[in-house]
């Protein structure tokens, strides 16, 4: 019994593989959108990972840090600490810009981390290159991501930060490289105006007459120091003692300083079912219409391969060739389409679009099964069509009927 | 040869189908999760460390002179500039007198009178003292009455009395214009010290209130930094050690100071210890007052010790700890750590030896169960 699909497939095999790896890169396509996805929900997921909390303490009634502002007093982290059940609390600032480093100018987020050493919640936990910040001031760790060297000097605000050290999938939940620098710097950073509108800010306060006393000169100095301090923090990160309910520590937070506390899986729920809601629902839309689409130009392709060999499948017919012997030719034809469309999916998807994509691609192997079991069940039902087409045919046509 | 374009054909299309096979097969096996993880190792080394603190601080004048006038008044003229060195003693400028030339006129003539009057009390006094005595030896030959004697015995004292208030009031007149005299001295704004004019707050015609600054002088040869340090990066902070003070204008130009004391007194609220660095030699040309300026601080070297790349310290759960690699296989040691530089460097106290392999850099995470794939740098890292 001789393979009449593998036969035919190889009378025309370099239109078979083109054919094939033309549908490869639309499976391609398809895969990355599904790793585009995964990669969404992974930043947000690194996000919280990297912050290395427990919990985060953040402003009354507020969604934040990451999906909503908010700011709260830069000593209440003390008052935490000394909550049963509390191992480490740290103070935490975010605030994406844009962070010039000569020429140009990357998006970022800067994160201000608290003094201390590695380990401490909300610092980078690994590097790839460098060291981690030893100063108090002016020194950066970034992520690759943001394309910055060791050595370069980055310009957040009015300062000039030294980058000392490099990381990886540090980002936010917009896949925005993060930087990170001494709390005391991002406080500044997040808070310090342009010299213009300090300067105006100062003339607007010299002349407010209850400001600017004549009996009473250190008055205005006083209220202007005041005025340019920023004794505020987004959140506080906690770690919790081994040994202590998670949800029990966080009640008692809540309870006792009326501040409102997410545990790590509510953080999750509001980065992946809140902050990135809308673009997981976009992406999850051209998913599906890319799986349409793409069952449907399978479908076309078997259907006009079925037709382009009308004759020769006549001639089987009229030779008493039998119905099964023909749907097995359509379909092994087509399940081997799908298979090099899949293999050829899959590479191009890893080696070419997501190392270059800009944002991360997360392709899972689960993701890439799925993928597999769809593409060989898309063959399987598009080919169907051009069964039926193959069965109609009168063999009376192979004599030019 | 019959076979042969069918085997062509064969060859041709496993010619394109196997490296698109074997190239399936790689992508599956080393991309994603299921990749090892490269890392770069390094071993515990002993390291002697000299630990350094980094603050920053502004330059300030250790002596500021606010000088102005000690009672209300109008401004008469400022005889000094910003910018001006000024010896100690120059007059800087003046208060207008308004009334007080006249005031002193006043007293004067008042002193007159009281000496006028002190005079006449006088004369009264004499006077009384005649009659007095007169009518005491009267008394002794009976040719008086007790009560005319005792009468001109009491004017006497009336008169001394008189003598006496006189006196005083004179006292009081002189008193009274010194004052006066003191505060027209005080008119002048006089330079306590040799310095530097910093600040003219007012000008002539302004109405000035006690204690109101005219003029701001520094002492320049006395400028030191203020220095705040994170208090968890201050321990060692030490009267008199050496500092290196980098300031704002002038980046990457090293000038050499020492601390001269350590504040006793923290900032409770930034959570800084406080430090006041002085210079070696005062920089030429003068930094500006209030000058942001970075210190940092060599303390002396410590004894050789284990020590890490801080970059090697990771954290499982509350634990840090560090990677340890052990025939290939990670295993995540607690460890102790001691007294950081600021080099990169930290020592270690407990959980590992010198010469135990470390994981310094890793493309991701750790868990136990990673494999590792060993790099002598993380591939996609510009160097």
């Amino acid at each position: 019994m001789i393979n009449l699909a593998g036969r035919d497939i190889l009378h025309s095999w370099g239109r078979f593989i083109f054919t094939g790896m033309g549908l490869g890169l639309l499976i391609g396509v398809t895969l990355s959108m599904a790793g585009i996805y995964r990669g969404m929900v992974d930043d947000a997921k690194v996000l919280l990972d990297n912050s290395g909390a427990d919990l985060w303490v953040v402003q009354k009634d507020t969604l934040g840090p990451y999906a909503e502002p908010s700011s709260i007093y830069d000593d209440i982290w003390r008052s935490i600490r000394t909550m049963p059940g509390v191992a480490k609390a740290a103070n935490v600032t975010y605030l994406t810009m844009q962070v010039r480093q000569g020429e140009r100018d990357v998006r970022a987020m800067v994160t201000g981390i608290t003094a201390g050493g590695p380990g401490t919640p909300g610092w980078p936990p690994y590097l790839v290159i460098g060291r981690q910040i030893t100063r108090g001031h002016y020194e950066a760790v970034a992520d690759v991501a943001a394309g910055f060297k060791l050595g370069d000097r980055l310009n957040i605000r009015r300062n000039l930060y030294t980058v000392v050290g490099l990381t990886r999938r540090m980002v936010s939940s917009n896949g925005d490289p993060m930087v990170f620098i001494p709390l005391k710097d991002a406080q500044e950073a997040q808070f310090l105006k342009d010299n213009d509108a300090i300067r105006q800010q100062r003339r607007r306060t010299a002349e407010d007459p209850d400001f600017n006393r004549p009996q009473m000169s250190g008055l205005l100095d006083v209220v202007i120091a005041s005025q340019s301090k920023n004794p505020y923090v987004n959140a506080v990160l906690v770690q919790i003692k081994s040994g202590h309910a998670v949800e029990k520590v966080a009640e008692e937070i809540r309870r006792w300083k009326r501040l409102t506390v997410y545990t790590r899986s509510q953080m999750e729920e509001i980065l992946v079912g809140k902050l990135i809601a809308t673009s997981a629902k976009q992406i999850a839309m051209f998913l599906i219409i890319l799986s349409i689409v793409s069952s449907a130009i399978v479908a076309f392709i078997i259907y006009t391969l079925t037709l382009g060999k009308i004759r020769e499948i006549a001639v089987l017919k009229l030779i008493g060739t039998k119905n099964q012997t023909i749907v097995s030719l359509i379909m092994q034809q087509s399940i081997a389409l799908g298979l090099i469309g899949f293999v050829v999916g899959k590479i191009s998807a890893t080696l070419l679009m997501a190392p270059v994509f800009p944002k991360y691609v997360l392709l899972q192997p689960i993701d890439s099964v799925i993928g597999f079991v769809a593409v060989i069940l898309i063959c399987v039902f598009s080919s169907i069509i051009a069964i039926r087409a193959a069965l109609k045919v009168d063999p009376a046509e192979a004599i030019g009927g | 040869m019959k076979n042969l374009p069918v085997q062509k054909r064969t060859l041709a299309l496993a010619a394109v189908m196997i490296p698109l096979l074997v190239l399936f097969i790689y992508v599956a096996l080393r991309s994603g999760p299921l990749a090892p993880v490269p890392v770069v190792l390094a071993n515990v080394e002993n390291k002697k460390l000299s630990p350094a603190l980094f603050g920053i601080g502004i330059v300030e004048a250790r002596y500021t002179y606010k000088i102005g006038p000690t009672f209300a008044g109008r401004v008469e003229q400022v005889n000094v500039q910003v910018g001006d060195h000024v010896k100690a003693g120059q007059v800087l400028g003046a208060m207008d007198p308004v009334d007080i030339d006249k005031r002193i006129q006043a007293q004067t003539a008042a002193i007159k009178r009281a000496k006028a009057q002190l005079d006449e009390a006088q004369v009264r006094k004499n006077y009384a003292q005649t009659w007095a005595k007169r009518y005491a030896e009267l008394l002794k030959s009976r040719s008086t009455s007790e009560e005319m004697a005792a009468t001109k015995q009491q004017e006497l004292l009336f008169a001394e009395a008189g003598l006496e208030a006189a006196r005083e009031e004179l006292t009081r007149f002189s008193a009274e214009r010194d004052a006066l005299v003191a505060q027209y001295d005080n008119l002048s704004l006089v330079a306590p010290v040799d310095g530097l004019v910093v600040s003219r707050d007012a000008e002539t015609g302004t109405t000035m209130i006690a204690g109101q600054t005219v003029v701001e002088m520094i002492d320049p040869n006395t400028l030191w930094v203020n220095v705040r340090f994170d208090q968890i990066r201050s321990r060692g902070l030490a009267k008199g050690l050496s500092a290196k003070i980098t300031l704002r204008s002038r980046t990457g130009e090293l000038v050499a100071g020492r601390i001269l004391r350590v504040e006793p007194l923290a900032d409770a609220v930034t959570e800084e210890a406080l430090a006041k660095v002085v210079f070696d030699q005062t920089p030429d040309p003068l930094p500006s007052i209030g000058e942001l300026a970075e210190v940092t601080i060599t303390l002396p070297t410590l004894p050789e010790t284990p020590a890490v790349p801080n970059a090697a310290v990771r954290h499982m759960g509350t634990k840090v700890g560090i990677w340890r690699v052990i025939n290939g296989n990670l295993s995540f040691t607690p460890v102790t750590l001691g007294i950081a530089d600021i080099e990169g460097y930290v020592q270690i106290r407990e959980g590992l030896k010198v010469n135990d392999q470390i994981v310094v850099y890793s493309a991701n995470a750790l868990t136990e169960r990673s494999r590792i794939h060993v790099v002598d740098h993380i591939p996609g890292v510009t160097r």
